[in-house]
């Protein structure tokens, strides 16, 4: 990417501070879960019973947990679960939402099919759906991504089969069927393409709720195994401690709401720059 | 029609199928028309929007099914053609689209669009020869070869259609369908994406079906013409004499319309103000007869067939003319 593009795409961001303190927090979130084992103070697993339910002091900054663990360590580790669930839901919902949204569009006897079992996933809401699958499928970490990712894989073919509907009615795909294209070559060089941009926008969204989702079975203990630090796991283990320990339940809690938050204020920006109309705000020609 | 026609339609029926208020109708776009095309020629179609003749571009590169009728293409039948044929098909019979903002992918490169046609059919044997004939077409459209690598937010409108008509002739076709190919551009581009599709006919030696409404642009650029009217040809001939002696009288009320820059020549003469028949309710006999000055009895029972005034290939379907 050139100069001149990168500064394309930084603008929304820099016209917009809280776009900007998003992808700040977003990018902190990231840099703890590569960096966690470097920047965490202690081992996150650590037991200490001796300095148990410490409040936040200098030596730890965040405070202890009921075996005295560290807190801070915990919730940097936990990054990493939460960038996991992230990337695996929106995997998983882009690598079936787009096939499936692609060709229903351009197949519609299929079509009709396949959106009428979307609308029947559509009908449940999201983390109902998830913990019904769980149920059967029992909990696990592969599980608990397939949970939610399916949910979240409805709402990707919906917009995929809505916008490739539209290219498929596009002079340019028209021009492309005389001279012979074939369904390949459509998807390919033309529907795909102009896909990139809304499905970019998609993924920072359903990666923010795949964060509330995994938060949520975290919670119910149908997540993350209770070995591994996650902020729903910690939120699980801290609340019979609430009253005691409240900074037990504040920071994991401060975390799912910062990146969640964070993801919904890069999403944003990302659509203003993406979307054409948006462009004329950012001062950008064409 | 002669044995030299490189493009023969005879009569070419084409139907949609459309719901409106729960009900299932199928509507008649083109209905029987014939027409031939032979090498070297421009042929006009004009009629009002809504006629079919778009339809019938359309049906020519099978973007639509026609269901009924033939398209020969050299004498082979190009809708029953197998692969081989449909594939001689999609080189040598080109379309030029009416929107020149609608037609270029906006995120591919110029000559990526341009060069489309040939990557979709294998026609390049590496890059280099590629990148070639894809500077050499668009010189030939009087675009700078540099454009190749722009996207066509970059462009004007004029550029841009200059642009789609280079993907119509890369590889060089026999056929360049032309809809409309003018009409969503200014004034002043107009006459010179005109005069450069009359260059490229001249020097790559196309031969052209231009579809327009505009009988000024037909007058400019077609050899021969044909009148459309609800889905049917009404009128056929040499574009001078159908001009300057239209006999139909929708052809008549056509030409009554097209503005004189003389303001002291008034439009004279029945200029129409009313809409055509819906297409879901055809009339029973001249689809013509509710706006016709000379409608008569007959023509409210009888459908008026295409017959040949004998003179200069001329053909009229009307029973009071």
């Amino acid at each position: 990417m050139s100069r001149d593009a990168a500064i394309l795409w930084l603008k929304p961001f820099i016209a917009r501070p809280i776009a900007l303190a998003g992808l700040g927090i977003l990018l902190t979130t990231v840099l703890a879960a590569l960096l966690a084992p470097w920047l965490s103070p202690y081992d996150p697993n650590a037991i200490d019973p001796v300095i148990r339910l410490t409040p936040p002091n200098a030596i730890h900054w965040f405070g202890t947990d009921q075996f005295g663990r560290d807190t801070l360590s915990r919730v940097i580790h936990s990054a990493r679960m939460a960038l996991l669930i992230g990337s695996g839901v929106v995997l998983f919902a882009l690598a079936t939402g787009v096939p499936v949204g692609i060709l229903s569009a351009l197949f519609p006897r299929l079509g009709h099919v396949l959106m009428r079992m979307i609308d029947v996933l559509m009908a449940f809401p999201t983390l109902l759906l998830a913990l019904g699958l769980i149920v059967i499928l029992g909990p696990s970490l592969t599980n608990a991504i397939l949970a939610i990712g399916l949910g979240y894989m409805t709402t990707t073919t919906r917009i995929v089969y809505g916008l490739t509907l539209r290219l498929r009615a596009e002079t340019y795909v028209e021009a492309s069927r005389s001279m012979g294209a074939g369904t390949i070559w459509l998807i390919g060089r033309h529907i795909l393409p102009n896909l990139i941009s809304p499905l970019l926008v998609q993924a920072s969204f359903v990666f923010a709720f795949a964060q509330l989702g995994a938060a949520s079975l975290d919670f119910l203990g149908l997540g993350a195994p209770p070995e591994i630090p996650s902020w729903g796991n910690m939120l699980a283990e801290s609340r019979t401690f609430v009253t005691r320990a409240p900074w037990l339940l504040f920071f994991p809690g401060m975390m799912i709401v910062a990146t969640a938050f964070s993801l919904n204020l890069v999403g944003d920006a990302l659509r203003d720059r993406l979307d054409p109309r948006f462009r004329q705000v950012f001062g950008e020609k064409g | 029609m002669s044995g030299d026609d490189i493009l023969d339609v005879r009569d070419l029926k084409v139907s949609f199928a459309v719901r409106r208020a729960g009900r299932k109708y199928r509507v008649q776009a083109v209905d029987g028309v014939s027409l031939a095309l032979a090498e070297g020629e421009v042929l006009g179609i004009v009629g009002e929007s809504g006629c079919g003749k778009t339809t019938v571009g359309r049906a020519i590169v099978g973007l639509v099914q026609a269901n009924g009728g033939s398209i020969r293409f050299k004498g082979v039948d190009a809708m029953g053609a197998g692969r081989a044929g449909r594939r001689a098909m999609h080189l040598n019979v080109r379309m030029v689209f009416q929107d020149p903002y609608a037609s270029l992918n906006p995120r591919r490169t110029i000559g990526d669009s341009v060069a489309e046609a040939g990557d979709i059919n294998g026609i390049f044997r590496d890059r280099a020869e590629r990148s070639a004939m894809v500077a050499e077409t668009l010189a030939a459209v009087g675009l700078n070869p540099s454009f190749a690598a722009r996207y066509p937010y970059e462009l004007s409108g004029g550029q841009r259609q200059r642009a789609g008509i280079a993907r119509a002739i890369l590889p060089t076709p026999s056929i360049v369908i032309a809809d409309e190919p003018v009409s969503a551009l200014d004034v002043s581009v107009q006459a010179q994406v005109l005069n450069l599709m009359m260059d490229l006919r001249e020097q790559l030696r196309l031969s052209m079906l231009f579809i327009s409404h505009d009988l000024g642009v037909i007058g400019q650029i077609s050899d021969r013409v044909v009148v459309m009217y609800m889905g049917r040809i009404v009128e056929r001939g040499r574009t001078r004499t159908v001009l300057d002696h239209p006999l139909h009288p929708y052809t008549r009320s056509l030409i009554a319309a097209i503005p004189l820059p003389d303001p002291s020549k008034r439009i004279l003469g029945a200029i129409e103000t009313s809409e055509p028949p819906s297409l879901f309710k055809r009339p029973s006999g001249c689809a013509y007869a509710a706006r016709c000055p000379l409608a008569s009895e007959r023509c409210l029972i009888d459908v008026p067939e295409l017959r040949s005034t004998g003179t200069d290939e001329r053909a009229l379907a009307c029973h009071n003319v």
